[in-house]
């Protein structure tokens, strides 16, 4: 049997972490009205909750695009009505967007929802990853300790940057070692990402590491 | 130079003493595989040959090389048979005690130039040194697992470790066409120091209900372009073997995130500890998920 083909249309701010101006994705939507899926771009708590459309229920699946911020923050504590997610493509700082898209099911998801909205993503290449409603989803979760841990690494003079990327590449098969990997993508950034899950979690692991610190406050000077 | 030409793996009943030995030996150096369990080492000698063979097969070595590296692995369950040896490299099981009474054993037979060397990934050098009575000739010779593949060495030198020491052994690693990487004396040095926390992360995004195993491993893999996800990798080195190196590695630094996450320990109490088991957090008779 055919896969369906999903229409989506895209709303919200211009500027998305997920979808950059000229990303192919943007330009498979279509309007509103023939849409059985949409797309709201926008994210972070800059702009405040996004405001969910009043025909949101039209719609098969709502997706709102999240920053560093919960889909709580949109939706309120009971999660919104059932067709509405949220998602974000994994980038870290100002790297290309990955293939992933970390696809988040509040409280009350509808199943139906969520497997419309993987479908949609997989039909246009993307791997999708359904999580809960948590800080840091699963990758920055998982990853920004590990950075925090190997900065701070770094400052106490376990090894070089140059022993421990190259332990990672060699011994973990890594694409590029950790110190060079949050260098390379904005280490300002990592302060951000960093910050945002300690406000959350209040564990160490997610405190920001010296190196970053110094980085984004020398950032504010525009240094 | 290094000054080293004859080699002893104490431990080499065990998967990665094994491996250590085939580096030695295909790097040419008579190696000494001492294990004091015969029944381990012959396991072991076996895993050896077949590992040549399927090298032989894959065109990576010649049918006449594969004999001579065969050759120069001469197994051992004496421990007085590795008193010519210019290093031992040690890679039992990670406990201190043990290790401290292999060194001790080890200091008394070989000659005082020798260089005792551990294999550790989580232990102090300068606490295992402290057995001998050689501090100064002890290092650390962290392989990757499987040895025999992975060139990837973190030599870490003890508090009392000389110059000389560390020089000599880092040209023996690089003889041996590893590539050796320095790290100070520190709990899990680079690798586990990194890995082990962020394994037991993983565990416990399952546990928190973040996502599904299979999600978590597909996030990191498409997020990070790694090439294993976390789950399948504990599963891969073995439950048990990761609380192992929780229960190694926590007492020491401490952090949190080393501790051994509550669904580790009962996942191991079930006996679900991997792919050795057929079952750990992926299903490999059917590939289905664990908790799916």
């Amino acid at each position: 049997m055919a896969a369906e083909t999903l229409h989506y249309a895209v709303v919200g701010q211009s500027k998305s972490r997920s979808f950059p101006e000229d990303d192919p994705f943007l330009g498979g939507a279509g309007p509103t009205a023939e849409a059985d899926i949409l797309i709201i771009l926008g994210g972070g708590f800059g702009a405040g909750p996004t405001a969910i459309p009043d025909d949101a229920a039209l719609y098969r699946a709502v997706l709102v695009e999240l920053g560093t911020e919960c889909l709580s923050y949109h939706t309120g504590a009971d999660g919104g009505p059932g067709n509405l997610l949220g998602f974000a493509r994994y980038r870290i700082g100002e790297l290309a967007p990955s293939p992933l898209v970390e696809l988040v099911r509040g409280p009350g998801a509808d199943d139906g929802a969520v497997a419309t909205a993987e479908a949609l993503f997989g039909a246009h290449g993307f791997v999708v990853a359904v999580c809960s409603d948590q800080a840091g989803r699963i990758v920055d979760r998982l990853v920004r300790p590990k950075y925090n841990s190997a900065l701070r690494f770094l400052d106490e003079g376990l090894a070089t940057q140059e022993a421990m990327d190259l332990t990672c590449r060699l011994g973990l098969g890594y694409p590029e070692g950790p110190i060079e990997r949050v260098r390379r993508s904005g280490i300002e950034d990592h302060y951000r990402v960093s910050l945002a899950l300690f406000e959350v979690y209040g564990t160490p692991a997610y405190t920001p590491a010296a190196g970053a610190v110094m980085a984004a406050r020398r950032r504010e000077h525009g240094l | 130079m290094s000054g080293i030409e004859t080699v002893g793996v104490a431990g080499a009943g065990g998967t990665m003493g094994i491996g250590i030995a085939i580096v030695m030996a295909r790097a040419g150096f008579a190696t000494l595989a001492f294990d004091r369990s015969a029944a381990a080492l012959e396991r072991a000698i076996g895993q050896a040959t077949v590992f040549l063979a399927k090298s032989v097969e894959r065109g990576k070595l010649t049918r006449e090389a594969a004999d001579a590296i065969g050759g120069r692995i001469t197994p051992v369950t004496d421990v007085a048979a590795l008193k010519d040896c210019d290093l031992v490299i040690e890679a039992v099981f990670e406990d201190l005690e043990t290790k401290k009474s292999l060194f001790a054993a080890i200091d008394g037979l070989c000659s005082p130039h020798a260089i005792l060397a551990s294999n550790t990934s989580t232990l102090s050098i300068t606490e295992i040194a402290a057995a001998s009575r050689r501090p100064e000739r002890v290092v650390g010779l962290h392989f990757c697992l499987p040895a025999q593949l992975m060139r990837l060495v973190e030599v870490s030198p003890g508090l009392m470790t000389s110059e000389e020491t560390f020089a000599r052994a880092w040209a023996f690693m690089e003889r041996c066409g590893q590539i050796p990487v320095k790290t100070q004396d520190k709990p899990g040095f680079i690798l586990n120091a990194l890995l082990v926390p962020f394994n037991n992360d993983a565990i416990r995004a399952v546990e928190a209900g973040v996502a599904q195993p299979a999600a978590i491993d597909r996030a990191v893999k498409a997020g990070l372009g790694y090439k294993m996800g976390p789950l399948e990798l504990v599963d891969l080195v073995g439950l048990d073997t990761q609380l192992r190196l929780c229960e190694a590695f926590y007492p020491i630094t401490l952090d949190p995130r080393a501790s051994a996450p509550p669904l580790l320990r009962r996942m191991v109490a079930a006996g679900l500890l991997g792919r050795k088991s057929g079952r750990g957090f992926f299903d490999y008779a059917g590939e289905t998920i664990y908790g799916g």
